[in-house]
């Protein structure tokens, strides 16, 4: 469980650290996810990788554990609404209203996109 | 035994122990409330023990920053939870290799749309500047949007009150919405929201359907990835 975390937090560190290094426009996390997953891909494919929280499912565990509150770690930053009570007082409900909109709009295109290419890759497979 | 129950209140209330275990034991209160009422999308958990602890601190006279202290330890799990993503994207490396061409192109149109629409939205609505770059991140997740935020010179704590925001609607009428349309790929289902609402609607998905939650997760790690880099480009056309 320990060397598990270990392994996680080592991930988002080096992600932190090439992105200071490199001046990379995208967040450590990102970078350290996409670290996770090249360790878990090359340790199927080699066994010097398929060692301590690699074998076993060890890391596999801690992160379903860590998604399984994913909700939770959302609430301090969402609290923080009581930082902001004057500028909601004032512009709260333009704030909301624009949220709103934006969110149906996204998640319409976002899912028709996803449809219609679906939709239109596996038709051109099946004629092929 | 303290004689004053004042002072044991002034100790407690300033030391993190009393605030990370309000969080924790009103989550664990809005969880099950939302659990009894199958998973309506309304008893959504996230927004139930925001306005509880919020009025909380309210009421008490508690600050953000002697609540924060206590929060924190929570809040710092973001950071790991987006690494632990990759296990689900390794899980599921299949069904997802299978729809890679649909998920890129939901992924780019997506994450333009999230980014133009509340930028020009919030122009029409008259919103100050400050106000409209803070709220341009707003679909990634709470961490990235608040690095994405400071970067530009806007208002992080108003990002994540914003990206907290979206998640909670998003995840809200998401089921409803879907259902409605008579969609039923959950994959794109899924992938919507994870695009939409982060980390928040991503929790959501994976209670209605653990496709549709892996696909969410998908789409918020990537978009985290895409929105770190169109925000700025979105901000310099369409706001200077």
């Amino acid at each position: 469980m320990i060397a598990s975390l270990s392994l996680i937090l080592l991930c988002q560190l080096a992600g932190e650290i090439a992105v200071r290094a490199f001046a990379w426009p995208v967040p450590g996390p990102v970078l350290g996810m996409l670290l996770l997953l090249v360790l878990l891909l090359l340790r199927d494919r080699a066994v010097l990788f398929a060692q301590g929280p690699l074998q076993g499912g060890g890391v596999e565990n801690a992160a379903r554990g860590l998604l399984a509150h994913l909700s939770l770690m959302f609430i301090p930053a969402g609290v923080g609404v009581v930082q902001k009570l004057d500028l909601l007082a004032e512009h709260g409900t333009a704030i909301v209203g624009v949220l709103a909109i934006s969110v149906v709009i996204t998640l319409l295109v976002t899912v028709a996109t996803f449809l219609v290419i679906s939709r239109m890759t596996t038709r051109g497979r099946s004629a092929s | 035994m303290s004689a004053n129950p004042f002072s044991l209140w002034v100790y407690l209330s300033q030391q993190p122990l009393l605030w990370l275990t309000v969080t924790l034991l009103v989550y664990a209160t809005a969880d099950a409330l939302s659990l009894a009422t199958g998973r309506h999308p309304f008893a959504n958990p996230v927004f139930n023990s925001m306005w509880i602890i919020a009025v909380f601190l309210l009421l008490t006279g508690t600050s953000y920053t002697t609540y924060f202290s206590g929060a924190q330890f929570v809040h710092f799990l973001l950071g790991p939870a987006t690494v632990a993503l990759a296990v689900p994207l390794y899980e599921n490396r299949k069904v997802v290799a299978a729809a890679i061409v649909p998920m890129l192109a939901a992924l780019v149109v997506g994450c333009a749309t999230a980014i133009v629409s509340v930028v020009l939205l919030a122009r029409a609505f008259g919103l100050p500047q400050n106000v409209v770059l803070s709220l341009a991140p707003k679909s990634v997740t709470a961490g990235v949007a608040m690095g994405i935020s400071e970067s530009l010179g806007a208002d992080a704590s108003l990002t994540a009150v914003a990206v907290v925001l979206t998640g909670i609607m998003g995840a809200i009428i998401v089921t409803p919405m879907m259902n409605r349309m008579g969609i039923t790929d959950y994959r794109a289902r899924g992938f919507a929201v994870g695009l939409a609402s982060h980390g928040i609607g991503t929790a959501r998905a994976f209670q209605v359907d653990a496709v549709a939650g892996v696909f969410a997760g998908i789409a918020m790690s990537l978009n985290a990835l895409v929105t770190s880099l169109l925000v700025p480009l979105a901000v310099t056309l369409l706001v200077r």
